[in-house]
Parts: C-alpha cells; structure tokens; sequence
C-alpha cells in the first residue's frame, strides 16, 4: 500500500540509483539481523528440543537435527505434567480475565457515569496505586493474602490468590474509565427515559460500544497472568497447583536438558499463537496506548 | 474497608446539602438509591484496590517497624529492622548490582531501540514481518526467555560459546564470571523487552509531521543534523516517558537473576527485589523484608511521580 508520509529520507533521494542500492542494502541488513537476533534463538530452542540428547551437548553444534526427535516433547508432556500446569495457567489467567473484566468494568463504569460520593477520592486512590510499583509490595500484599482481614482464611495455592489481587490493576479500570468517559452522557439518558436500568445500559449499551477496549483489556490480562513469575512462585507452594511458569523453574533443575527444552517449547506455544492471532490488534493496542499517553 | 465504604453514600448527604426545592423527603430517598446503586458498581473493584493495594501499601510500612512472624503477635522492635538490614552485606551488592542493571540497561535497552525504530521506519517493504518479529521475544514467557538464555550462557555447548568460536573470538564465561553476570543478564532482559519500546517509538516517529523534514532538507539539513533537530525533538516526550518506565521496571527485576544465576557468581547479580524474597522466603525475616519493601518503594514513587506529572503534562499539551 502506499505510505505517502514523509519520513526522514526524502522519496526523492530514495529514488535515485544510489539511494535504491543504499535502500536495499539498508533492508537486507536488516532482515539478517532480525532474524539471527530474534527469530534464531527461537528457531534454537525448537531444533534443540528435537536433537537427541548427545547431539544437544555435541560442540560445535548441529544446525539442523540429524534426526527429529519428538520423544523429548511426549516425555515433557508426562514426565513434567505439563497438562496440569497448563491447565493451571489457563484456569488462572482466565478467572483473573473474568474477574477483571466484570469487576473493572462495573467500577469503571460506576466512575464515569453513576456520580458516586467521593468518586474523585476513590479514582485518586486508584490512581496512586500507579505510582507504587507492584513488586516492591509483594511481600504485605502475600502476608495479606495468607491471612485475609476480617475473614481470616488464606487464598495460598487457590487460584483466587490470582484472581482477586488481578481486579487491582489500576491502568485497565482507568484504560477503561477513559473510554467510558467519551461516551455521550445523553446517549445514555435517553435509554434511561426508556426505562432502562444501570445494569441494562451497561450491558446493552456501554459494553458494546466499548468493545475494542474490552479487547486490549482481555489480551493484556491474559498475558500479564500467563508471563508472571514471582507472584505465583510465592502464592502457590503446592507443586500441584503451579502455573506453567512456576513449575518450569522448579522442575528445571533435576531434569534433561532436551526434555526441559522441549517443555519451554510447549509453554510459549499459547502466547505466541495469541500473538500471531491477534497480532494486527496487539501491534495496534501497543502504538496507539503509547501515543495517547 | 468494606465498611466505609457502604456507610460513604450516607455521609455523601452531609457534604452536598441538597438545595433542593420542596418534596425534600422523596429526593433524598431517591438520591440515596442512586448513591447506594453506584456502590453496589464499585463494591467488587473497591474491595479488591483496599485488600490487595492499599492495604498491603500501609502494612509495608508497619511491618516494617516489627518483628514479624506468621502466626506470631507482632513485636514493635522501632528501626531495627532498617539498622539489621543495612548492615547485611548483601544489602550494598544489591543495591549497586540494581542500579548498575539499570543503568546497563538503559544505555543498551534504550538506544538501541531507537535507533532500530528510525531504521525501521525507513523501510516501505516488508513492515508487517519486522514488527512481528521484533515484538516475538516480549510474548515469550519471561521464564521460558530467562531459561533459554541459561542455556544459550552454558560455558560448555552454550549458543553464546559456539558462536563466539565460530567467528573466532575468545569465549567469556558469561554468566560464571563475577564481572560478565550482571552484563549478561542485562542482554537477556534487552532481548526480552526490546520489541515492546520498538513498536512505541516506531508509532512516535509516524506522527511527526513529514513537511518538518521536508523544511529541514530544504534548509540543507543532513540526515544526521535530521535526526538531531528534527527526530529527536518530536519524540522527546516519548523518549523521556519511556525512560522512566524503563527504570522503573528494570528496578524491580527478579526473573533473570532467580531463574539463570540464582543471585550469584557471589552475590554479583543479586537484586533488590531478589533480596527482599529471600528475607521473606529464605531467611522468614518479614520485617527486613518489609523494610527493604519500604526503601525501594520511596525510591520508585520518586521515580513514578515525576512520569505520572510527566504524562499529565504531556497529554495536557496535547489535548490543548
């Protein structure tokens, strides 16, 4: 498609001879890079997975497995669980959505829309959250959940130690306060003088609108569970409820190498595929977030 | 929590008298249905920001000042905690190897970025593969990157040993040696996080308005003297903005250092936050934990301050 804009080398210059060589020159280094930088190590870890156990040790190494080994995959799929702790992630990531979306949503809504008392207190104090770094607080904030307030019961090795914590994400409910806030006030009043309820406005009128920030909202809950490591490696010390991350790091040390890499195969499979799924609207999500501060 | 926050709707009426006209009675009842409703929205979101944000934010600074113990009634034990934590000899290590990561990070995760993104924004073929590939490694499992990377470091059949040898040049002990650690692990986190910064400046650049380099090349501007009073003014906000984000989260590393050096080779990539776990997990010392917890966080709310005023200011220029 044509680009007319303007960048810093001018059409013109790039249309002369010496500026078509020095383009493409330009472009071909480029593509070597990318892919020895990027796309290499990728394609190292898979191979890897599929050399046999000698030929993953073997200096110099091979660039292409002699044979393709698919035993080290079926061995990490038994040996390691993994569909247990992949069940575990998916459970998680997925409940933590849930959760963010009904109760970020409902929050964000009552924010922008419903004037609550207080409501510039509350949105402050949602705000500053912000500015206090999550990791600097994991240790209260897992001393909270080993012991809730009040209830005194403890979330460890319960996914909801996951899910509840999630809905505290302070950059999606504002993502989200954000978009409401552009939706015209009398739109919705008219609905309103037709007898709808809150709730009826939120679902059949908000929300549909307000799908594309539904969308990066849900993909960056997803991955922001999935890609987590310290969190889960303190809430869930029971081996059998560890997310994929966790048990990779814990499993990683009494295990063959083709084996363990075969399983990072595996566990990078479902953000990879999301990504190349979604890529046009996470490439998108990402441009446009940065723009708009 | 749970508490203020239903009683809220009612001290509401105290704070905005109503200056209303006669049936005083039906509109305050109504006013206080709507008030009640709005909170039954809120409730979920407002239960979890005071359990999981607030809370722990203000117990940080309490524990911080006890002898804390699960199980146990806390002691106040004042500025102990401050005084054991400071004299531990791993305390000065992480923080030295913290702001070392961060500053190594900064000049290799930062400039490199940019310059690719200029580059890439050059390019007029193939736009959909690079941005795919260079934002590949962020949707790899931070775990996954940290581990494929320990292989890559093995001084034996590591990738990084081979290809040195390959091209002739002499091997580095990567991660095993006390001075390559942290440099190494500096390299995994760029690989890891590089394409996310990518994708933002690339979308920065696309908004500078080509008749300004077009008035630039008039005025017998060079491609560099271009970048220089063109490019880099256009995107300073971006730049700076993304500078502190950057600090702020490399400040907070703990995957690469856990999974591939486990702090070592002698605490030479022991982290801030790496320390902060192994008081509570290793040591069950909660109150050092807690006032580690402290000192990091005053010092990255300076930093979050100044890119939260940073991005008010901005966005205000730009709706202005």
């Amino acid at each position: 498609m044509s680009s007319a804009t303007r960048t810093l080398v001018s059409p013109a210059t790039l249309a002369r001879p010496r500026g078509k060589v020095l383009y493409w020159t330009v472009f071909g280094a480029v593509v070597v890079l990318f892919t020895l930088a990027f796309l290499f190590p990728v394609y190292w870890m898979v191979t890897g997975a599929a050399k046999s156990p000698d030929e993953v040790a073997q200096t110099p190494p091979t660039l292409v497995p002699e044979h393709w080994h698919t035993g080290a995959f079926t061995d990490a799929w038994d040996l390691m669980q993994l569909p247990r702790h992949l069940w575990n992630t998916v459970v998680q990531a997925a409940g933590a959505w849930a959760f963010q979306l009904v109760f970020c949503t409902a929050a964000a809504y009552a924010l922008s829309k419903l004037r609550p008392a207080f409501g510039k207190v509350i949105l402050g104090g949602i705000l500053a959250t912000l500015m206090v770094p999550a990791q600097a607080l994991v240790v209260p904030k897992y001393l909270t959940v080993a012991d809730l307030p009040i209830l005194h019961t403890s979330l460890l090795n319960d996914p909801l130690a996951i899910w509840l914590p999630a809905v505290a994400n302070a950059f999606n409910l504002y993502l989200l306060k954000r978009f409401f806030d552009q939706i015209p006030r009398d739109v919705l009043e008219a609905a309103e003088i037709d007898g709808a309820g809150k709730l009826r406005i939120l679902w059949s009128i908000v929300l549909p609108i307000s799908r594309p920030v539904l969308g990066v909202v849900s993909i960056f809950a997803l991955v922001a569970v999935w890609q987590d490591f310290l969190w889960p490696l303190m809430v869930f010390s029971d081996t059998d409820e560890q997310p994929i991350s966790v048990a990779l790091v814990q499993l990683s040390q009494n295990i063959q190498l083709t084996v363990l890499i075969a399983a990072m195969v595996i566990a990078s499979i479902p953000m990879v595929a999301l990504f190349l799924v979604f890529q046009r609207h996470i490439i998108a999500g990402i441009s446009a977030g940065s723009t708009k501060g | 929590m749970t508490k203020t926050a239903e009683r809220r709707p009612a001290q509401a009426k105290a704070v905005h008298p109503v200056p209303a006209p006669p049936p005083a009675g039906d509109r305050r009842r109504r006013r206080l249905a709507e008030q009640a409703r709005a909170y039954a929205f809120l409730l979920g979101g407002l239960i979890c920001f005071a359990l999981f944000s607030w809370y722990p934010a203000i117990r940080a600074v309490v524990i911080a000042f006890q002898k804390y113990t699960p199980g146990n009634p806390p002691e106040w034990v004042g500025t102990a905690n401050f005084t054991h934590v400071l004299h531990d000899p791993e305390f000065a290590a992480a923080w030295r190897n913290t702001l070392t990561f961060t500053v190594l990070a900064l000049l290799i995760g930062f400039a490199v970025p940019f310059v690719l993104a200029l580059v890439l924004n050059e390019l007029r073929h193939a736009k959909a593969f690079f941005r795919v590939v260079v934002y590949l490694p962020v949707m790899i499992p931070p775990v996954v990157s940290a581990l494929l990377w320990k292989w890559f470091y093995d001084p034996g059949a590591g990738l990084a040993n081979e290809a040195l040898r390959a091209l002739h040049l002499p091997t580095s002990n990567w991660t095993n040696g006390t001075d390559t650690a942290l440099v190494s692990l500096v390299l995994v986190a760029t690989w890891a996080n590089l394409g996310g910064t990518v994708l933002i400046y690339l979308a920065a650049l696309q908004s500078i308005p080509g008749e300004l380099y077009e008035a630039a090349e008039l005025d017998g501007a060079n491609l560099l003297q271009r970048v220089r009073h063109v490019t880099i003014p256009q995107t300073r906000f971006v730049i700076l903005m993304l500078m502190l984000l950057q600090i702020i989260a490399t400040m907070q590393v703990f995957t690469e250092p856990f999974v591939i050096t486990g702090g070592g080779p002698e605490s030479a990539t022991v982290t801030v936050l790496y320390l902060i776990y192994k008081y509570a997990f290793l040591y069950n010392d909660f109150g050092g934990a807690c006032a580690l917890s402290v000192m990091l966080l005053v010092l990255l709310g300076v930093f979050s301050a100044v890119y939260l005023r940073l991005t008010r200011s901005g966005s205000g220029e730009e709706y202005a």
